[in-house]
């Protein structure tokens, strides 16, 4: 595989993910606040008139909001119509695969000037309806007919990656303290607050003090999901949406002065079951995807300065940064034990909070992720600015490991 | 699911069915139109082993739509010694008292009751072996 032209972000928005503050908002109105900051935030001025086509990622609208059809709708309330509308369903890679879909019509020469990006409106369901709703994402038959959920198949990963590696809770726990640390700093992040400081509060409330965070995250206050993820292993249900515009590479200095390059996509499937993987341990798909983009950017995993992976639990963090090779299979949880994937460690992996504190309104989760590499590269990330970032990368997962893609970027 | 639709599968849910290729012997569960090892459509339906051991395993305590009446309860996935992965419930055992590797056999159960239908569906769980 390969990008026949060039294609760079030249703008980029997204609402903050978060549920109460979105109680009252459909999809529509979402995606057009993420699409006005992003036409806000091209340098040079956008004229939404010269989008040629649109993507757009979501998941289960249908079920979410008992609206289907939602690419069109979107252009219609964008106000660009008559362009090609599409929507693009991965489960939870849908905006990540939409922004490779769309990187591609452009390098085809389909189209110069392309909308992307994603949008789920989760909290309109009960937490049982979404948990429902989720489960769709894997396989109804033979995975949620077995008892199967989410937290389940993920802690069904995590209990093998302890088993093989001697991976521990206490280096989930580290991943889940970084991400709030970071979330605390980003103003989009559905949680603003560190570990610590939601402990003393929740403590507060129920007559408890805690020394550290781990007393916090031992305690009855930070409950089981699924023996061994706890509470503070899983993200949030959010709502959001998160858009992007790019461009061919002959026409992005019309637009900015400081463009970020797509310089590499990849993207791969794997068996829907756990029961098919060759790996419990590990994602294929993030291995082959990955290596794909890399490949065509002509960069290592070592080249890689931030990256925002899919941490819709903790363990896929983990995992992610041994998938994609920032770390030896096995040495993830330890890495991030020591620090290795902060804000200043050797490979800053999600600057902006992760899916664990920034949220993950699922169809929006893939394109919020090129989101923060946009502003990152551009030195645009605010408090959580990774220092000096040129090389980036984002890694989305749809479901358990079914779907990957990911993007390597570069100015 | 539909009463037909559940009945059309009660054979698969009630013993533990796959299929093997005929052109390059593997076997595999669930069976599908194509052996996906050499993309083979000459299968055949075969009695699948009906012990194994545990190869991962987890408690679920938040379940999807009609497993509440067990919450919290054991989920694995196991592998028979045949080789085939199935995923399952386990029953008959404490979550305290779980091990990865545990020697399992497959039990016929009440899976669950659903809500749409009112049909009651039962098909295989998994319980500690006793040797």
């Amino acid at each position: 595989m390969r990008l026949s032209r060039d294609v760079a972000v030249v703008g980029g928005g997204m609402t903050r993910f978060h549920h109460r503050i979105h109680a009252e908002r459909t999809s529509r109105e979402l995606f057009v606040e993420a699409a006005l900051e992003a036409k806000c935030s091209v340098d040079n001025g956008f004229d939404l008139k010269d989008v040629e086509a649109l993507f757009v990622g979501n998941f289960s609208s249908d079920a979410f909001e008992g609206q289907s059809h939602t690419a069109a709708l979107m252009a219609d309330w964008v106000g660009i119509t008559p362009v090609a509308a599409s929507r693009i369903e991965d489960a939870c890679a849908s905006s990540g695969v939409a922004v490779n879909l769309a990187a591609m019509a452009i390098a085809s020469g389909a189209y110069d000037v392309v909308m992307v990006g994603g949008v789920e409106k989760m909290r309109g369901l009960t937490t049982e309806g979404v948990t429902d709703t989720l489960a769709m994402a894997a396989d109804a038959v033979y995975e949620v007919g077995a008892g199967f959920t989410f937290p389940g198949l993920y802690a069904a990963l995590a209990s093998a990656h302890f088993a093989e590696y001697g991976s521990s809770w206490e280096q989930l726990a580290a991943i889940a303290i970084k991400n709030h640390h970071n979330g605390s700093l980003n103003p989009k992040a559905h949680f603003q607050r560190e570990v610590m400081d939601i402990a003393s509060s929740l403590g507060e409330r129920n007559q408890m003090s805690f020394g550290d965070e781990l007393e916090f995250l031992r305690s009855s206050l930070n409950p089981y999901i699924a023996y061994p993820l706890r509470l503070f292993d899983c993200c949030p249900i959010s709502d959001g949406a998160s858009v992007l515009i790019l461009a061919a590479g002959e026409r992005v200095r019309e637009f900015t002065d400081s463009p970020v390059y797509i310089r590499g996509i990849g993207q791969a499937s794997d068996a829907m079951a756990l029961h098919d993987r060759e790996s419990l341990t590990s994602l294929r798909a993030t291995r082959l995807a990955s290596d794909q983009a890399y490949k065509i950017a002509g960069v290592q995993a070592d080249d890689i300065d931030v990256a925002d992976v899919h941490d819709c639990f903790t363990i896929a963090e983990l995992m992610a940064t041994e998938d994609l090779g920032f770390f030896p299979k096995g040495e993830g949880g330890r890495a991030a034990v020591e620090g290795r994937t902060g804000l200043d460690g050797e490979i800053s992996v999600n600057p902006d909070g992760g899916l664990k504190a920034k949220g993950h309104p699922v169809g929006a989760t893939g394109a919020a992720m090129a989101y923060e590499i946009f502003k990152q590269l551009r030195g645009e990330a605010g408090r959580h600015q990774v220092a000096g970032a040129e090389i980036g990368l984002a890694h989305n997962v749809g479901a358990s490991g079914a779907t990957v893609s990911v993007q390597v970027y570069g100015r | 699911m539909s009463v037909p639709r559940y009945w059309r599968e009660t054979k698969y849910r009630y013993r533990l069915i796959g299929q093997m290729c005929a052109q390059c012997g593997s076997v595999m569960f669930p069976r599908s139109g194509v052996c996906s090892p050499c993309g083979s459509v000459d299968l055949e339906e075969v009695k699948l082993a009906e012990t194994g051991h545990v190869v991962t395993w987890t408690v679920v305590r938040n379940p999807p739509a009609g497993y509440m009446e067990y919450a919290p309860y054991l989920v694995a996935l196991v592998e028979l010694d045949d080789g085939v992965r199935v995923l399952s419930q386990l029953v008959d055992i404490e979550p305290i008292k779980m091990k990865t590797g545990m020697r399992v056999e497959a039990a016929f159960r009440r899976v669950k009751v659903d809500g749409n239908s009112g049909i009651i569906e039962y098909g295989y769980k998994f319980r500690p072996l006793i040797e």
